[in-house]
């Protein structure tokens, strides 16, 4: 027994735990994870559906291929101008914050080597808030303006975190800790602030607060396509030092991983994808906490799951949106009520499991 | 430049954490090719020493050396080809498995076009194979033994494939059975390998019978370096750990072996020992 044991120990070391592909005559090599392919190829194809019947279902509804037939410029004029100009909009933010959202949680998560530190919890979206909020008491309206506005949040929070966890470098368990309490701060700031506000402009700004993809325009489209188009590159470079940080600090330096660098690094990227992604269509509650962990449990690899990540999270804003248009009659609920009330078991779920292996600090 | 021995060498070290100095001016040589035990009572700055030779901790002064080259000024990847270190109880990502973490070691040897060479390969077979975890290796860290987690842990560090290596405690919080296991492991890695090894070790009978060197430490200063034969006894045990002994003939091996006196035990009652037993 211990003979075919070992014989299959040495075929796994072989296959590296993935599949292994080395380029012939060079010393190039990659891992391939193939349950990851797969889970990644089917995530992606399910985000495509309900692009699709993003842009198919509303006032008027209408058949997939001709909202397909629209998409590469053909179809009637009618057709055109409810997919062009109103839905594909909505449909492209709530693709790509999604995305964005499952991406910083992914990277929060890996960083601080804690399920629960996604950015919703640790003060990154608090300080967006803030921030917008008080935009719209000033009448910024939802345009260019209180993007500009809820980004800065975003970014000075996430700042403000990183120089108040820094006691001759930083460490995961200081910025989840400095984090809650930025969290509670921004919470606190946003409450006074819409206590302030007149009616319309507390009903205005509680509707942004809840996260909705409800008249979302080319001018959120932009310039979070931008952001992505910058950020992404900077994920994927950063990716294999992120992959070292999860074995903790110690580890990863002595691996010879620039620990500082990279903590700063990953956050500023992580930060930078919450927030403009905040900016677009309010702080959409718990995606960025649950995609990472169903993305993980799917493709059961060491390691953030990026790529997963990213596409639940896309799936969970579609389908969230979707589910909230659709599901009572009459009544039309904000994106973020549906991912609130389908994120809180989750997160109470992970708490109990988290308490259970004491990884939860 | 030329002057520095091979190996690793401490010149003048003083360590510190916020300000608070835990190792004073040391000057240490690594016997290479050999085991070095460190010992000392607790915070004696053992632990401080090796976070030091290993570059986890930036001396407050003085400077480390590795085969002449000052470690500081090295790029973070050439020194971890050069030099491993197994800290104190790290804690795995959760549900990754043995064989997932022993790869792991080979991240100083890796880039983004060459994931996987044969050397790759080879030395994570043979980490595996040496710890005895290959039969193990698509099992969960999580599911392991606590003697079988510590040995996954130094066959990453093992895979990592340093002529010298430092470990923290790798005997910390197993059985005696499998305290001696990771112990033979390292003479074996030492004496197949030609490895150098340094451990910080509790355990002064360990420490005698299966290091070639001891250095023993006191408040962040070396009180003694050398052979244990020659170093340890029981003046040194006194000093070193306020602890009254007397040393005989370790029946195994040859070298010393240390017995402990308490208040109950031994020599007498009271801080003096009367005289020695035996």
């Amino acid at each position: 027994m211990p003979v075919t044991d070992t014989t299959h120990g040495a075929a796994a070391v072989r296959r590296a735990g993935g599949a292994v592909v080395r380029l012939p005559r060079t010393r190039a090599s990659w891992i391939l994870r193939p349950r990851s392919l797969l889970v990644s190829v089917l995530l992606a194809a399910a985000v495509t559906v309900a692009f699709l019947a993003e842009l198919a279902f509303g006032e008027m509804d209408l058949p997939f291929p001709e909202v397909a037939r629209s998409l590469v410029g053909g179809g009637d004029s009618a057709t055109a101008l409810v997919v062009h100009s109103l839905r594909l909009p909505r449909a492209l933010v709530g693709l790509l914050c999604g995305a964005a959202f499952g991406l910083a949680g992914a990277i929060f998560q890996t960083l601080t080597r804690n399920p629960l530190a996604s950015p919703d919890i640790i003060g990154v979206s608090a300080g967006a808030s803030t921030a917008a909020t008080a935009g719209m008491l000033i009448g910024l309206g939802s345009g260019l303006g209180l993007q500009t506005l809820a980004l800065i949040g975003g970014l000075g929070a996430s700042a403000l975190i990183y120089v108040l966890a820094w006691k001759s470098g930083t460490t995961g368990y200081r910025i989840v800790l400095v984090g809650i309490g930025i969290a509670a701060l921004g919470a606190s700031a946003t409450s006074y602030l819409l206590l302030k506000a007149g009616i319309y402009q507390a009903q205005q700004a509680f509707m942004w607060l809840t996260g909705s993809l409800n008249a979302r325009d080319w001018e959120h489209v932009g310039p979070l396509a931008v952001a992505l188009a910058v950020l992404l590159p900077c994920v994927v470079l950063l990716a294999p030092w992120l992959g070292g940080l999860q074995f903790g600090d110690e580890i990863a330096k002595v691996q010879g991983l620039p620990v500082q660098t990279a903590r700063i690094a990953l956050l500023a990227v992580g930060a930078g994808l919450v927030s403009f992604a905040t900016a677009a269509a309010g702080p959409i509650a718990f995606v960025a906490l649950i995609a990472p962990q169903i993305a993980l449990r799917l493709v059961r690899a060491p390691g953030p799951a990026l790529l997963p990540s990213a596409l639940v999270g896309s799936l969970v804003v579609l389908a969230g949106d979707l589910a909230g248009r659709r599901l009572l009659s009459g009544i039309e609920l904000p994106v973020g009520v549906v991912t609130g009330v389908f994120g809180a078991p989750c997160l109470l779920w992970l708490l109990g499991r988290s308490n259970r292996t004491g990884s939860g600090g | 430049m030329e002057e520095r021995p091979q190996g690793l060498t401490a010149e003048g070290l003083s360590l510190a954490y916020d300000g608070r100095r835990v190792v004073n001016a040391l000057d240490v040589t690594i016997p290479a090719g050999r085991v070095t035990a460190v010992v000392g009572a607790n915070a004696c700055g053992k632990s401080t020493l090796l976070r030091g030779l290993s570059r986890l901790l930036t001396p407050q002064k003085g400077a480390v050396y590795l085969d002449g080259r000052l470690i500081h000024t090295m790029r973070g990847k050439e020194l971890a080809r050069r030099l491993g270190m197994l800290p104190q109880s790290p804690v795995a990502p959760d549900g990754i498995t043995v064989l997932d973490l022993v790869k792991r070691g080979r991240s100083p040897h890796q880039s983004w076009w060459r994931q996987w060479s044969p050397d790759d390969e080879q030395a994570v077979h043979g980490a595996l194979e040496a710890t005895g975890l290959l039969e193990h290796a698509e099992r969960s860290v999580d599911e392991l033994s606590g003697g079988q987690r510590q040995r996954a842990w130094i066959a990453m560090a093992l895979a990592q494939g340093t002529p010298v290596l430092l470990l923290d405690e790798p005997t910390n919080h197993l059985d005696l059975a499998h305290q001696i296991d990771i112990l033979d492991l390292v003479v074996d890695l030492n004496r197949d390998q030609g490895r150098t090894v340094v451990l910080v070790l509790h355990d002064l009978n360990h420490a005698c019978r299966y290091a070639d060197h001891v250095i023993a430490m006191k408040d962040g200063r070396i009180v003694a370096q050398g052979v244990p034969a020659e170093v340890i006894d029981r003046d040194l045990i006194e000093e070193v750990f306020g602890l009254t002994c007397t040393v005989i003939e370790d029946p195994a091996g040859g070298g010393p072996h240390i017995i402990p006196f308490g208040r109950h035990h031994g020599g007498r009652t009271g801080q003096k020992p009367a005289a020695t037993t035996v």
